[in-house]
């Protein structure tokens, strides 16, 4: 697989199909992992990072559900193909700087990924579409398994798996689900719900993770302990916790219908209308106005679009997509015509 | 000027960020400035605080300057302070006792109720030569009928208390 393969192809956690997909994205679940004497990587030298990586390379090679995936070296992207990347989710910020020595391995339907030598040797991650942390675990526990059946991970029986940041160690687990909660936000109860899940010790954030702020109502919650429960325990806990959340997205989702269906539909329908008629537009915007078109669909009224359709513009109109598609360098301007005429494209307006 | 996010009120809140690498501004009437503030808070994330909870367990209690380093990769507690990231597994062992209080203070517990990985062996262990950790090491090998491993470990602990014995005599 090329990385220029990636740009039309559409994620499985992109495909919007899974348990309450009409309010879930997402579900992910991240590990990380240690080489057993090894220094971590902001502590080791480039022979270091350079052995890690071999190592894993090593590993890849000989685990069957790595059979399709691609290995790509940091150093050999360029700027804008890292931000692909992450773009796509399948890598983090803190991964595209200091190339050198970093890896990503992706599978073919990029539902698993793993960063090498990012702030820890590995970060194996694993997306699936809708509320699926159970079978996205299974999968990730099957590869965590293979890989440690080969690799010697730094581990203590008394602290679990041995992180580069004590905020990660012991399962070294981070669950995560994405969601699109436009209803409690339209309703101003946004806040309130995010103060619960903080003091719950769970974290929220924007749609692309850790620092970033939450755009088009796109929430990404996630646990923040990762020592002192089982790794089942865990799951079962953001479960019960993202169950509640949907229920209070279901609920103003109601209110608003019963209480003011015109205004609704015309936010909606407004929305529709600009995003198939512009001719220049931001992310930001273009962002907001998909969050009000999803929201059409998931409630009946936008007919004749899908939500994977949605999820995927969601991605394709990021910058780095934009160029990737054009083939070329686009300064911020030339971005937003790009991005409202690929909007007219794909969702048919004039 | 209106506000950016409502397109109502007059702006009164200027705001600067940096998304992707790009300069954002916004102008905010207060009322959506509250809210964003509120957003803001939310993404101060535990990481954030790690450098003021272990400088907590500081005050707590004063270690001895020489268990402060890591034999292996040499970074020092204060280090860790200062980048909240530990350079190598054997620092675990290294600050092992302020790292113990520090883990129950971010997790609310200090112990691992997790998966093992496939390769366990006393030699996956970072090297300590705390016979209260090697202790605890072999009481949960033996609870999880690491049988293998408990014997590794009743070994290393047998030499390290004779060695003590033969300083002693």
């Amino acid at each position: 697989m090329k990385l220029d393969d990636l740009i039309y192809h559409t994620g499985q956690w992109l495909k919007g199909t899974g348990p309450y997909s009409n309010i879930v994205m997402s579900s992910r679940i991240r590990l990380a992992r240690n080489l057993f004497s090894v220094p971590f990587p902001n502590k080791a030298s480039k022979k270091d990072l350079l052995h890690v990586l071999a190592t894993v390379q090593e590993a890849k090679d000989k685990i069957d559900y790595f059979k399709d995936a691609t290995l790509f070296q940091m150093s050999e992207l360029d700027s804008i193909d890292r931000q692909f990347l992450i773009e796509r989710h399948l890598m983090s910020h803190e991964h595209s700087s200091n190339p050198e020595g970093k890896a990503l391995i992706v599978s073919q339907e990029e539902i698993l990924s793993v960063m090498i030598n990012e702030e820890d040797h590995l970060r194996i991650q694993v997306m699936h579409s809708g509320l699926n942390l159970h079978e996205t675990w299974k999968i990730i526990d099957m590869i965590d398994d293979k890989l440690s059946g080969i690799l010697q991970y730094a581990f203590l029986n008394t602290w679990g798996y041995l992180t580069a940041c004590p905020t990660n160690t012991g399962t070294a687990m981070r669950g995560s689900v994405m969601l699109h909660l436009p209803a409690l936000v339209m309703t101003k109860q946004i806040n309130k719900v995010l103060t619960a899940i903080a003091k719950l010790s769970f974290a929220s954030r924007g749609f692309y993770g850790e620092g970033t702020q939450a755009r088009g109502n796109f929430y990404q919650i996630s646990n923040q302990v990762s020592l002192g429960h089982s790794e089942e325990d865990i799951i079962q806990n953001i479960n019960g916790l993202i169950r509640q959340v949907i229920e209070q997205e279901e609920q103003a989702r109601q209110a608003l219908i019963l209480q003011n269906k015109p205004m609704l539909e015309d936010k909606i329908f407004r929305s529709l209308g600009v995003i198939k008629n512009a001719h220049i537009i931001s992310s930001q915007e273009t962002i907001e106005l998909l969050s009000m078109v999803r929201l059409g669909m998931d409630l009946g009224l936008v007919k004749n679009i899908d939500r994977c359709t949605i999820n995927e513009l969601l991605i394709l109109i990021q910058p780095a997509h934009l160029q990737k598609i054009e083939g070329k360098k686009l300064s911020a301007t030339a971005r937003d015509i790009r991005r409202a005429s690929l909007m007219r494209e794909k969702l048919g307006g004039v | 000027m209106t506000c950016d996010l409502c397109g109502k009120k007059k702006a009164t809140v200027h705001l600067t960020e940096i998304v992707d690498d790009q300069l954002l501004e916004m102008h905010l009437c207060e009322e959506c400035a509250r809210e964003k503030s509120v957003q803001m808070e939310q993404q101060f994330g535990l990481s954030d605080l790690l450098a003021g909870l272990a400088d907590f367990g500081k005050q707590v209690k004063d270690y001895e300057k020489v268990k402060s380093v890591c034999p292996s990769c040499q970074l020092t507690y204060e280090d860790f302070k200062k980048m909240g990231r530990l350079g190598c597994s054997e620092c675990y062992t290294a600050f092992q006792d302020q790292l113990g209080g520090l883990l129950k203070r971010i997790h609310g517990s200090n112990r691992h109720h997790g998966k093992t990985p496939g390769i366990v062996s006393a030699q996956a262990l970072p090297k300590t030569d705390s016979l209260v950790a090697l202790k605890q090491q072999l009481q949960q090998a033996v609870e999880q009928e690491q049988f293998e491993q408990a014997a590794e470990l009743r070994d290393r602990i047998r030499e390290l208390e004779n060695k003590k014995k033969e300083e002693k005599s």
